[in-house]
């Protein structure tokens, strides 16, 4: 993974030590809680119900086993003891004390970690395919270009004070692990016809209250033409993004009352004059990004393993895990293993710091001491050998890690909801505990096949239950806590916007409403190999409306 | 106007404002700066005083409009109406790394210690800061960050070409 200079450790050193002065000012009273505001919404700390909220950025994922022991060391001694996964691969911490903030900075900046830009209406940490590297399917590692996003976009001087938040997600491979067209900038990279490397660039796709999936802008670009590209839709969107309405200012709402065409002309015509500048990427230039990404020493395997398919036969238990939480790797004789955020136990995404230690410990023993974040809200480890599965299988089920619910029903994305969020106006967490209780049977659960359901307390839509394929969203309708219900959403390459099925449940009523949709599915469906999305696709509303509202 | 730095240097701003209400005889000598609009009107006229000009733009203003002008033009002061409201970085880039603007470039409005930073990075060398800014902390805020990735007005190469 990518090694810090010491120009890269001077920044984060020069950051803390500003922010320090910032709380300093605030402590004493020199800074009003309104102009503190400024300044810590640019360093990830927002003021949440109970408490300050402190998010971490993890670029594109990525954590070390270092990392991952500093993250278990602030949860448990400036926190709760756990930590919370959010659905951009970064780490959330819901207690700190503000005072604690500049030590919490200081021990993240020891090990290459920051909370820069991971709030404020800047350009935020760039997500990128948590199987970057090791996925089967990948046309070409996306994280270098990551990893040059980062640089070029930490304290952009022009671009740090934008009509609103900025995100860019990048993805490698055939399938679309990273949600890039619902992002502010979306980048897919793919192999023309004579099999030279290209970007899509997809701009204005979003969730939030006007949910919209993004525009091909242009659908080649050269690599060594990113940043250049990049800064041109910026500059269009710093210019002319709307800041007269919270609610209207993401560049999705420029690019659609701009028009597709004319909002393309201007990027071009502005991207004309700094395409040749010195942003312009040269070969050297991503070679030597590329450098830190090479593939570790993986060792010659066979995609065999005796053992392995021993226990297949005799445990069930395990056999059912491994054939939901365990992927293919582009090697022989690995895999790569999901970790499953998403326990009876937990709130969805939130890792105790006992298990961070635990989990860095298995990623040094079993996968080379790396661990990936995912935008559903899991951990990935990414090399394990096939060999070892068995062994990583026993320590996560003693960790309450190995849930086999990968991409099925209740692989859940919440938010954190009215627990604990500000803006909240219904409850989450509950509904998503509910649900995982009622679909407690895995065989029910393997029948559906793979599946995605999220859920949202407010329309801000922090749970992206748009592009779920069952997307729950609570509103507050007359002090009552009810659910809506969107069906056929979806967040990978055929992304879509699920619609609303009719009117909505109360907390009551919600499990039941899931169930009969599922009743429904499994009925109608043409065969198990029909997943619950394409199934939608064909039946359309009619059939769940006929069944839930009669 | 009270508090005003320069070229990292607290100084006494001579400039005045001009309105365009004002009868262009009777304003005396020295050096005025005119809102956009108002110099496009008077545009001739104004080019006869024997004083440097100026221009005050509104952030949505297209500098491009004033590619004629910029050799005749000793001041542009762009402005931040909200320290949230960042469309005046990017006219600052224009003017300097497109249109090659050499004279003075001033903020105003909610201009902030946290700001100065990324405002003289984009070519702004002149900075009005709100009443309540103590200038000397300000003038410690322009070397808080040091380590700069990308290009800019003052940096013409990306930290990996360095």
């Amino acid at each position: 993974m990518y090694q810090y200079s010491q120009a890269d450790h001077q920044l984060l050193q020069e950051r803390v030590a500003q922010f320090r002065g910032q709380v300093q000012r605030r402590l004493r009273g020199e800074l009003s809680e309104d102009e503190f505001k400024q300044q810590r919404l640019r360093n990830g700390l927002y003021l949440q119900l109970h408490a300050y909220m402190l998010r971490v950025a993890v670029p594109y994922g990525l954590l070390s086993s270092n990392q991952m022991r500093t993250l278990a060391h602030i949860a448990r001694k400036y926190d709760r003891g756990y930590g919370h996964f959010s659905t951009r691969q970064n780490i959330q911490y819901n207690w700190p004390k503000l005072e604690d903030v500049p030590q919490i900075l200081d021990d993240l900046a020891a090990v290459e970690m920051h909370a820069i830009q991971t709030s404020g209406n800047c350009i935020r940490n760039t997500t990128s395919d948590p199987l970057a590297g090791v996925a089967r399917d990948e046309v070409a590692d996306p994280r270098p270009y990551c990893e040059l996003i980062r640089q070029w976009s930490t304290f952009h001087p022009e671009f740090n004070f934008l009509p609103r938040k900025f995100k860019i997600a990048v993805s490698g491979a055939i399938h679309d692990r990273a949600a890039v067209a619902v992002h502010d900038i979306g980048l897919r990279l793919v192999k023309d016809a004579s099999d030279e490397l290209e970007f899509e660039v997809y701009v204005g796709g979003g969730l939030g209250r006007t949910p919209m999936i993004g525009k091909l802008i242009r659908a080649s670009l050269h690599p060594h033409d990113m940043l250049t590209y990049l800064e041109a839709i910026l500059r269009v969107y710093n210019r002319l993004g709307r800041r007269d309405n919270l609610y209207k200012a993401r560049i999705k709402i420029l690019v659609h009352e701009t028009g597709e065409e004319k909002f393309r002309d201007l990027v071009e015509a502005e991207w004309q004059e700094i395409k040749a500048s010195s942003l312009r990427l040269a070969n050297e230039d991503i070679a030597r990004i590329q450098s830190h990404f090479k593939d570790p020493d993986y060792e010659l395997l066979s995609d065999f393993d005796h053992d392995f398919d021993s226990h297949l036969l005799t445990n069930p238990d395990f056999a059912n895990w491994a054939s939901k939480n365990v992927e293919l790797h582009k090697k022989d004789g690995y895999r790569i293993v999901y970790l499953s955020l998403k326990s009876r136990n937990q709130p969805t995404g939130d890792v105790t710091a006992d298990q961070m230690d635990a989990i860095a410990d298995l990623a040094d023993r079993y996968s080379l001491g790396a661990i990936r974040s995912t935008h559903r809200q899991n951990l990935v480890l990414s090399d394990v050998k096939l060999a070892d599965l068995h062994h990583l299988w026993l320590e996560l089920v003693k960790l309450d890690l190995a849930t086999p619910n990968y991409n099925h029903l209740t692989d859940i994305i919440s938010c954190p909801g009215m627990d604990y969020c500000a803006l909240a106006t219904a409850r989450s967490i509950p509904i998503a505990q509910a649900l995982t209780e009622r679909f407690d049977s895995y065989d029910y659960i393997n029948d559906l096949g793979d599946l995605s359901l999220n859920i949202s307390g407010c329309i801000n839509a922090c749970g992206h239950h748009h592009v779920a394929n069952i997307g729950i969203l609570g509103v507050n309708k007359r002090g009552v806590e009810v659910y809506q219900l969107t069906l056929g959403g979806s967040a990978r390459e055929d992304a879509s916007i699920g619609k609303i099925i009719g009117p909505a449940f109360t907390s009551d009523e919600i499990v039941k409403a899931v169930a009969d949709i599922l009743k429904v599915y499994l009925d109608k469906r043409e065969g198990p190999e029909e997943a619950f999305l394409a199934a939608y696709r064909r039946l359309g509303q009619a059939p769940f409306k006929e069944k839930l509202y009669g | 106007m009270g508090k005003f730095i320069k070229d990292r240097k607290v100084q006494q701003d001579n400039w005045m404002p001009y309105t365009g209400l004002e009868d262009l005889a009777t304003i005396p000598s020295g050096d005025i700066y005119i809102p956009f609009e108002e110099w496009h009107q008077n545009r001739d006229q104004l080019l006869q005083r024997n004083s440097r000009l100026g221009v005050i733009l509104e952030n949505t203003d297209d500098v491009a409009a004033l590619i004629p002008d910029l050799e005749r033009l000793d001041l542009i002061v762009l402005q931040f109406p909200k320290m949230a409201d960042g469309r005046a970085f990017t006219q600052a880039r224009l003017l300097r790394d497109r249109y090659g603007y050499k004279g003075e470039i001033r903020a105003t409005g909610d201009v902030l210690h946290d700001q100065v930073f990324f405002m003289q990075r984009c070519g702004f060398n002149a900075f009005e800061l709100r009443d309540d800014q103590d200038s000397a902390t300000v003038l410690l805020a322009f070397d808080e960050i040091t380590v700069i990735y990308q290009p800019a007005t003052d940096e013409e190469l990306p930290i990996w070409r360095r």
